[in-house]
């Protein structure tokens, strides 16, 4: 049978909706479920209104829904907020929240089983899975591995305990939806954030510097917590602008380095793209987009950089532009990011958005002998020739032989100014218009590892959705729905958007009658492209620009309206 | 053995009698004198006349943005600290476009050297004043006279750096001996330099600094902070040249433990490593 379940924890920021909703996902996710779980959360430390859904099902799941099972509701705001939302059932405590009325409501009285307000979450989500018939040792295991051992860890397990029982004595048969434990798979759980941490770092990358700035703040949280295993250094920077000038000397140097940011911290840091532009430097930068301008939505997400990242700085020189479709992607397309940095030298960029930064996911465990790190084209010469060594040597692919400071008697010599092969700055119009032409040249062989869009469902189908980034998992369920209506649909993504795979995109939006983009951005910057690069029209654009996140039903809706 | 043949570089482009030849002469004299060989050093520049400087001479050469040679220098640094890092910079491009860089990576204590060319004007621009100027100074962008300065070396004292210097373009051998304890001193060192421009600022030219610098003594304390504070004030008809503060204090570099087994740029990647990391996602 099909599981396919979604719980909300809500309440006010501090009230610990964060970590019960996370705990949730880890605990079933323990059981063997799949689990996708996003946070709505405001740009404030106390109070408002937070909070975190948790989709369940025994297949893929890659995107939130918006039908809520069971509510978790910490404050009476999240009850009231999320009515139109609810189908399900309400799990409170009615000792502190008074006056609620209705049917489905379950209340516990978390706070007094909790001996006091800091563990009510424990206790409600003990309270959940006693309702669902859960097993209760998944989730104290879970607890004992994140409180670990000492007394906040057993106080927390009494009180889920306390929870769960009560659940499962006072509302014996009162709720007929059960999630059991499935079987052992070995998935992790984690965010898209985590993913490119880890991606970094199994690509040995061994610097970053970055200045924190929602939602890419955890990245450098990571990889700071990590950095004696990882042999990573992460510098906490003054500002942007040092963090990506910072990140361009370590990988001079010879190290892989990166920095992440979100689009008004990338404001900062486009002189520094320019930098590695020119210098040839091999560098990865995380933008983790937000809604602009300025400062926007600060929690909640959006794809509307995608043009700016394209066209980011002044001049022209040749960049890539990864944008990670899920949590899984995330990891692979940062190893991946890595490798085209040092291959050909230049800036890659990873475009991620709040949305996927903050979401979980269980993922099969990354398999890292999968994992290639290409450092590219290295020098290596006798010591004549190390002293004849140039840095931008013009050759016929554009990339010139990378040595490192240091590391033998040749000089590295490289400058902001255009500049000689030697690396010193020139003004001669004949050098110049001979590194402009080296520099791009990499764009030819560049383009050739762009992996074509992937398309999903059938081959040829009437209509076919397209999408980039995040918006994946949405998207796929969406083309499920409407199949299962019986619609001709199909879906082409996006997540190597530059270069541009033309020729992939070409032909799969001539087979069908319809295209549609279907984009979190309030002008089509992906259908933009497209008319740019193929000189196609796509026949609708469907965009959302709120802030929030597409589902899947909204955008089967939003199809059904265009017509397929 | 190294000469002073093995930093001969290109052949500089400044105005004859510029103040940076004579930077330039002590910069290479400390690096002969250190024995420091050319790939062992890494020269890292912003933009201005002072910017070019590492092209006259000999190294590994960063030649970076405007006001930004500090934070590439600093990833440098981390990346291998077995390099000499050496960052040169002028007055617009350090205390101007740069100054928030130059105020953190005083307090974070990075173990690089830190050359500021300060001739109180802009050359490569043509004339405007800097944040250096004399207060007053009339100039094409500051018609009604500049604002009062920076102090660069107040700046620095209160921003904690463990070496702050002041020398003079006109007296090498000096500067040389300042250069030199910079690049050893373990942490971040500033030496501001007196630089006459020959073009643009006829106020502060040699002349006038020759009547007016003077070397600390043998009896000046660098390391008394408060006397550091007073010395840091004297402008005028005096100025005082030499280490005016020095004080140890750990590096950033130090205090990292991922670098104890050596530099990131030789370190390998252990997959197994990455595998226990993996393990915490379960």
């Amino acid at each position: 049978m099909n599981v396919d379940f979604n719980f909300m924890v809500g309440g006010e920021a501090g009230q610990g909706v964060q970590l019960a909703g996370f705990l949730l996902a880890k605990a079933l996710a323990r059981g063997g479920y799949h689990v996708f779980a996003d946070q709505d959360y405001e740009s404030r430390v106390r109070g408002g209104h937070n909070f975190f859904r948790v989709r369940v099902k025994n297949s893929r799941v890659g995107a939130i829904a918006e039908p809520v099972d069971m509510l978790i509701a910490l404050d009476r705001e999240s009850i009231t907020l999320h009515k139109k939302e609810l189908t399900g059932v309400t799990v409170f405590d009615g000792e502190r929240i008074k006056g609620i009325g209705g049917d489905s409501l379950f209340s516990v009285p978390l706070e007094r089983l909790a001996g006091d307000k800091l563990m009510s979450n424990t206790v409600a989500l003990g309270a959940a899975l006693g309702l669902v018939e859960y097993d209760f040792e998944i989730l104290a295991k879970v607890l004992r591995d994140h409180f670990g051992t000492g007394d906040v860890s057993q106080n927390n397990i009494k009180v889920a305990r306390a929870g769960y029982e009560y659940s499962r004595r006072e509302f014996k048969g009162e709720f007929s939806r059960r999630l059991r434990p499935v079987n052992q798979a070995e998935r992790l759980l984690l965010t898209s954030n985590e993913a490119i941490s880890l991606g970094a770092i199994a690509a040995g990358c061994k610097f970053m510097a970055a200045y924190p700035m929602t939602p890419v703040s955890s990245i450098m949280e990571y990889l700071a917590a990590k950095s004696e295993d990882s042999d990573l250094v992460m510098v906490h920077a003054e500002d942007e602008i040092a963090a990506i000038n910072m990140a361009i000397g370590a990988a001079y140097a010879g190290v892989r380095a990166m920095t992440a940011t979100s689009g008004s911290g990338f404001c900062l840091m486009v002189e520094g793209l320019g930098l590695a532009g020119i210098t040839e430097t091999p560098l990865v930068v995380v933008e983790g987009q937000r809604p602009g301008p300025a400062v926007g939505l600060p929690t909640r997400t959006e794809q509307g950089d995608l043009q700016f990242v394209l066209h980011a700085h002044h001049g022209e020189f040749p960049r890539a532009v990864l944008a990670p479709a899920t949590v899984e992607d995330a990891f692979w397309l940062t190893v991946r990011a890595f490798n085209l940095a040092d291959r050909y030298q230049l800036p890659v960029l990873v475009l991620t958005d709040q949305h996927l930064a903050s979401s979980y996911a269980t993922v099969d465990r990354f398999d890292l002998s999968e994992v290639t790190v290409d450092r590219g084209l290295l020098f290596s010469g006798d010591e004549a020739e190390q002293l004849a060594y140039k840095r931008h040597r013009i050759t016929e692919t554009g990339i010139s032989p990378r040595a490192f400071p240091g590391q033998g008697k040749a000089l590295v010599v490289t400058d902001a100014d255009e500049h000689d092969e030697a690396g010193h700055l020139i003004e001669d119009a004949g050098m110049r218009t001979a590194q402009v032409q080296k520099r791009l040249r990499k764009l030819f062989s560049l383009k050739k590892e762009i992996e074509p869009p992937q398309l999903y469902g059938p081959e040829t189908a009437e209509t076919t959705l397209i999408g980039w980034g995040s918006t994946y998992g949405a998207i796929r369920e969406a083309v499920d729905i409407l199949r299962k209506e019986g619609a001709s649909v199909n879906m082409l993504h996006l997540d190597q958007l530059w270069p541009f795979p033309a020729e992939g995109v070409i032909d799969a939006i001539s087979r069908g009658k319809h295209s549609y983009v279907i984009e979190n951005n309030a002008t089509g910057q992906l259908a933009q492209l497209i008319r740019t690069e193929t000189g196609k029209e796509v026949s609708g654009r469907i965009l959302k620009y709120d802030g929030r996140p597409f589902t899947p039903a909204y955008i089967a809706q939003a199809v059904r309206k265009e017509g397929c | 053995m190294v000469t002073i043949a093995d930093y001969a570089g290109l052949e500089p482009t400044w105005c004859p009698g510029c103040g940076n030849f004579g930077i330039l002469k002590a910069l290479n004299k400390a690096l002969v004198e250190l024995e420091i060989e050319p790939h062992q050093l890494l020269l890292v520049s912003g933009i201005g006349q002072a910017g070019k400087l590492p092209h006259y001479s000999r190294g590994n050469i960063f030649n970076s943005l405007h006001g930004r040679p500090v934070p590439p220098a600093i990833g440098v640094k981390i990346a291998n600290p077995e390099l000499v890092v050496i960052a040169v910079s002028g007055d617009g491009d350090a205390y101007g476009e740069g100054g928030n860089h130059f105020i953190h990576a005083m307090r974070r204590n990075h173990d690089i050297t830190y050359l500021v060319h300060n001739n109180q004007v802009y050359g490569l621009t043509k004339g405007q004043a800097s944040p250096t100027s004399d207060p007053g100074f009339v100039t094409k962008t500051t018609p009604y006279g500049a604002s009062p300065p920076i102090n660069p070396i107040a700046l620095a004292i209160a921003g904690s750096a463990t070496f702050v210097a002041r020398g003079f373009a006109g007296d090498i051998d000096h500067l040389a001996g300042l250069i030199k304890g910079g690049i050893q001193h373990r942490g971040f060192a500033l030496i501001d330099i007196l630089q006459p421009c020959v073009s643009f600022n006829h106020k502060n030219t040699y002349s006038w600094y020759r009547q007016r610098v003077y070397e600390l003594g043998e009896d000046y304390d660098p390391s008394d902070r408060p006397g550091a504070w007073g010395k840091a004030q004297e402008w005028g008809d005096r100025i005082p040249i030499g280490v005016i503060y020095q004080v140890s204090r750990p590096t950033f570099e130090e205090q990292i433990p991922a670098l104890k087994k050596g530099p990131l740029v030789s370190q390998k990647l252990e997959l197994a490593k990455v595998e226990r990391l993996l393990d915490e996602f379960r």
